[in-house]
């Protein structure tokens, strides 16, 4: 089929569409508010439900409580809103609660910018749960990624029970460019797995083989049970150390152990002294600033990131093996390169970051990768 | 009668004399009334003492934060209109979550919230909360004695709820009175009088005669709303959804070829009103029919009515990684706050740079090539200069050709508006 001219956000809605999202509670906020939009426009026709919350934690409640009914459900907001949206995020990491949160971030602190773009929540995704235990994040590079990796967000959540992250930003967001979705290949889509036998289902039972507990809907034929509370397999109250112990390490493998299946990056190898790690929108800059590089005669790798938590610590260092030199470039003053020097402690990294709304040049790129 | 949804393996735990030991009990009578089976219902507990009722019954059960009960239910109660919501929640979550009661009541979406107020935040301590009277002793020391009361049910009342009820935990027929809350099409809220021994009524005299002669006091609020009374939000929603249509952004076909080759960078600086954004999509829609890569950026005030508006646009016929602009190789300059933003630019322009100026609008020294627009001897109105632009761009037919921006006319307009841009574009493209 011939391209769209779709702007990011358009992307991730209709991504959610494909990836077979039912739900979506959101309020208006830019530069997340087209989200809101384009799924207003999508999902009602197909069935779907799509509502405006009075505020941000109501708009998570209202996804969580959606999804626990056995819809896949999607929220998005930006850094303000993802601080309201914290204390949720943390009772779907604990509780297991599938659902896919969209950050478009934009520049801080606070109200900061609101049509300015920055990557300034890469660490607060992180560790914005209290309990600290890890989440997944997807970064996007362009629109293509945005529906790509939304699909990815969702397929994910479903597997691990999760919230699944996706950081956008402003500058992918409300950028339009054209793309072709219908030439991206599009992975299987995968739901949330049922026990085999409901019967005897305890909401967070788990096997030897199995991390992830199965899932049954509330509101289907078996009682199902939820709670933010410490729980064990059946979803009540528990006060034993040994179940609570056993749960907390359960929940942070889970993730951690796995996150080989789902490593997405992109990758220029080149024959170089020097790699160039971003993600996001800087990456299309230091794309640009590597082939300014290569036509100035010297050749620069480049790895681009696209899942950064948790991080993909085997595959980093796999791709930096060849090279002496690593620079890091990201939209703020130095967060994902903390994990990059710390998986890469035997090398030397060097890290641009600017946090002025701007968008980081190639020119700019070229000029530290030269060390100037 | 159906049979009870108490769950025998977890009797309640309150403290002696506790009244939400009967709320328990009526709730169980008030499933059985109506013939529920524990698939059938959803109760959604807050957290507190009332965050514990969902332990005691066999039904399907969510406890998430404080306050918050209301969301999950709504949640819930949209994906699975079938399924019987109870949200149980005390008068301590009732003030945290205040918003989302207000939100409840006017969307009227059909849940039963029963409100178990007992004066005070129980579990921490005995602190007060939203409901305590002034005169009570609790434990947040005299802070309770400089703020009034709330009472819930005119809240609710004047925000929205079809069903208001005030109940004593005390009276009888309190079973009756959830039952008929459940049963209604609608939100329902039923705010449960009561007692906490535990921390509240140790300092404070209440029993319930006390609480009988309270509520007698105050205003009535004996079920149904009739003023409130309307279609059930679900309902309502589900048959205004079957009316909707899914609308895509259009695919863009290939239909010419580009006139040039590589990447060029156009810059619309201009105003609020100037339809700079639109003429930004429409240049990228033209590049798209000639196959051409394309990426739009925009730039504007909060108040879209008034003050600068800038649109950075990339055609390539090579994939675009950065979507900034380095030197523009057309700068379409309109008015003198789009100008503004962008001062500093106009000295670095390369000399073979295209600069399409407005006659009126001061520009600061420039080094490229300057192309005056008199729109006024053009006849253009200032919200078609952009487009006026976009013609004469074309007619120099390096970037894009009139034929490109006639088929983007096509894509991005219908009907009258269509005659009329596309009137233009011939007009300007012709004279000019
Ligand atoms: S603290 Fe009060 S509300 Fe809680 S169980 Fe005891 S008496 Fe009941």
């Amino acid at each position: 089929m011939a391209p769209r001219f779709l702007e990011g956000n358009e992307a991730v809605a209709m991504g959610a569409l494909t990836a077979g999202c039912r739900f979506f509670a959101g309020y208006p906020i830019t530069p997340a508010t087209t989200i809101f939009n384009a799924m207003l426009r999508l999902l009602p026709a197909t069935g779907g439900v799509c509502i405006q919350g009075e505020d941000e934690i109501a708009s998570m409640g209202y996804c969580l409580g959606a999804s626990m009914a056995g819809w896949k459900s999607m929220t998005a907001t930006s850094g303000p809103g993802i601080s309201l949206y914290s204390e949720q995020i943390s009772f779907a990491v604990g509780s297991e609660i599938p659902i896919v949160i969209v950050d478009v971030q934009r520049l801080g602190p606070s109200t900061g910018s609101a049509t300015r773009g920055a990557d300034g929540d890469i660490q607060f995704l992180r560790w914005g749960n209290s309990g600290g235990l890890p989440v997944i994040v997807l970064a996007p590079v362009d629109a293509a990624d945005c529906y790509l990796l939304t699909i990815h967000a969702f397929n994910l959540a479903e597997t691990y029970r999760c919230p699944v992250f996706l950081a956008s930003n402003k500058e992918i967001a409300m950028t339009r460019e054209s793309v072709d979705l219908d030439a991206l290949h599009v992975p299987d889509i995968i739901d949330r797995k049922p026990p085999l036998d409901s019967a005897s289902f305890q909401p967070f039972q788990v096997s030897e083989k199995r991390r992830t507990p199965y899932f049954l809907p509330i509101g289907g034929s078996v009682p199902v049970r939820q709670t933010s509370s410490t729980h064990g397999a059946d979803g009540y109250i528990t006060t034993d150390a040994k179940q609570i112990s056993e749960n907390q390490w359960r929940l942070k493998k889970k993730l951690e152990a796995a996150v080989e299946k789902f490593t997405f990056f992109d990758e220029q190898a080149a024959e170089s002294d020097t790699l160039v790690i971003s993600y996001g929108v800087t990456a299309r800059a230091a794309a640009d600033a590597t082939d300014l590089c290569r036509r100035a005669g010297r050749s620069v790798g480049l790895l681009v990131l696209k899942t950064l938590w948790p991080v993909p610590a085997q595959m980093i260092r796999n791709k930096a093996e060849r090279y002496r030199r690593v620079v890091v470039v990201e939209m703020n003053l130095g967060q994902y390169v903390q994990e990059i020097q710390r998986v890469l402690a035997d090398r030397q990294v060097e890290f641009y970051g600017q946090m002025d709304g701007q968008l980081i040049t190639p020119i700019r790129i070229k000029e530290v990768i030269d060390g100037r | 009668m159906a049979a009870s949804l108490l769950n025998k393996d977890r009797p309640p735990v309150f403290c002696p004399g506790c009244s939400h030991d009967r709320i328990t009990g009526a709730l169980d009578q008030a499933f059985q009334k109506l013939g529920l089976a524990g698939s059938q219902v959803a109760i959604v507990s807050d957290i507190g003492c009332s965050g514990l009722f969902d332990t005691f019954f066999h039904t399907h059960a969510l406890h998430g934060l404080h306050g918050r009960a209301l969301t999950y239910a709504a949640g819930i109660k949209l994906a699975r209109p079938g399924l019987q919501v109870v949200v149980t929640m005390g008068d301590g979550g009732q003030g945290i979550g205040g918003a989302h009661l207000l939100a409840a009541c006017r969307r009227n979406l059909n849940l039963t919230m029963l409100v178990l107020n007992n004066f005070n935040f129980g579990m921490t301590g005995g602190q007060f909360s939203v409901t305590t009277p002034s005169e009570a002793r609790v434990g947040s020391g005299f802070l309770n004695q400089l703020e009034k009361p709330l009472d819930i049910c005119q809240v609710a009342r004047s925000a929205g709820a079809a069903y208001v009820k005030r109940c004593s935990s005390y009276q009888s027929g309190l079973a009756d009175d959830i039952a008929e809350a459940i049963a209604f099409e609608g939100f329902s809220l039923v705010d449960i009088w009561g007692i906490c021994p535990g921390r509240y009524s140790r300092q404070n005299p209440l029993t319930p005669k006390i609480i009988a002669e309270s509520m007698a006091a105050m205003p009535p609020a004996d079920g149904v709303v009739e003023e409130n009374r309307r279609p059930e939000y679900g309902s309502v929603y589900r048959k205004t959804a079957k009316g909707q249509k899914t609308v895509h952004p259009p695919h863009v076909e290939q239909q010419f070829q580009p006139p040039g080759t590589g990447r060029h960078e156009i810059l619309l600086l201009g105003n609020a009103g100037q339809r700079i954004i639109t003429a930004g999509e429409i240049l990228c829609l033209a590049g798209m029919t000639a196959g051409l890569q394309a990426t739009q950026k925009n730039e504007y005030n909060i108040t879209v009515l008034r003050g600068p508006s800038v649109c950075e646009v990339i055609l390539s016929s090579d994939r675009i990684s950065f979507t900034g602009l380095g030197q523009p190789d057309v700068v379409i300059v309109l008015s003198r706050e789009g100008v503004d933003r962008r001062k500093s630019l106009f000295a670095e322009l390369h000399p073979q740079s295209l600069v399409l100026k407005a006659t009126d609008t001061q520009i600061p020294d420039c080094s490229g090539a300057v192309h005056l627009l008199d729109f006024k001897k053009m006849g253009v109105k200032p919200a078609d200069r952009a487009l006026a632009s976009l013609a004469v761009l074309a007619k120099a037919g390096k970037i894009i050709d009139i034929e490109m921006l006639k088929a983007a006319l096509w894509l991005r307009f219908t009907d009258k508006v269509q005659d009329s841009v596309l009137g233009l574009v011939e007009r300007v493209g012709s004279n000019n």
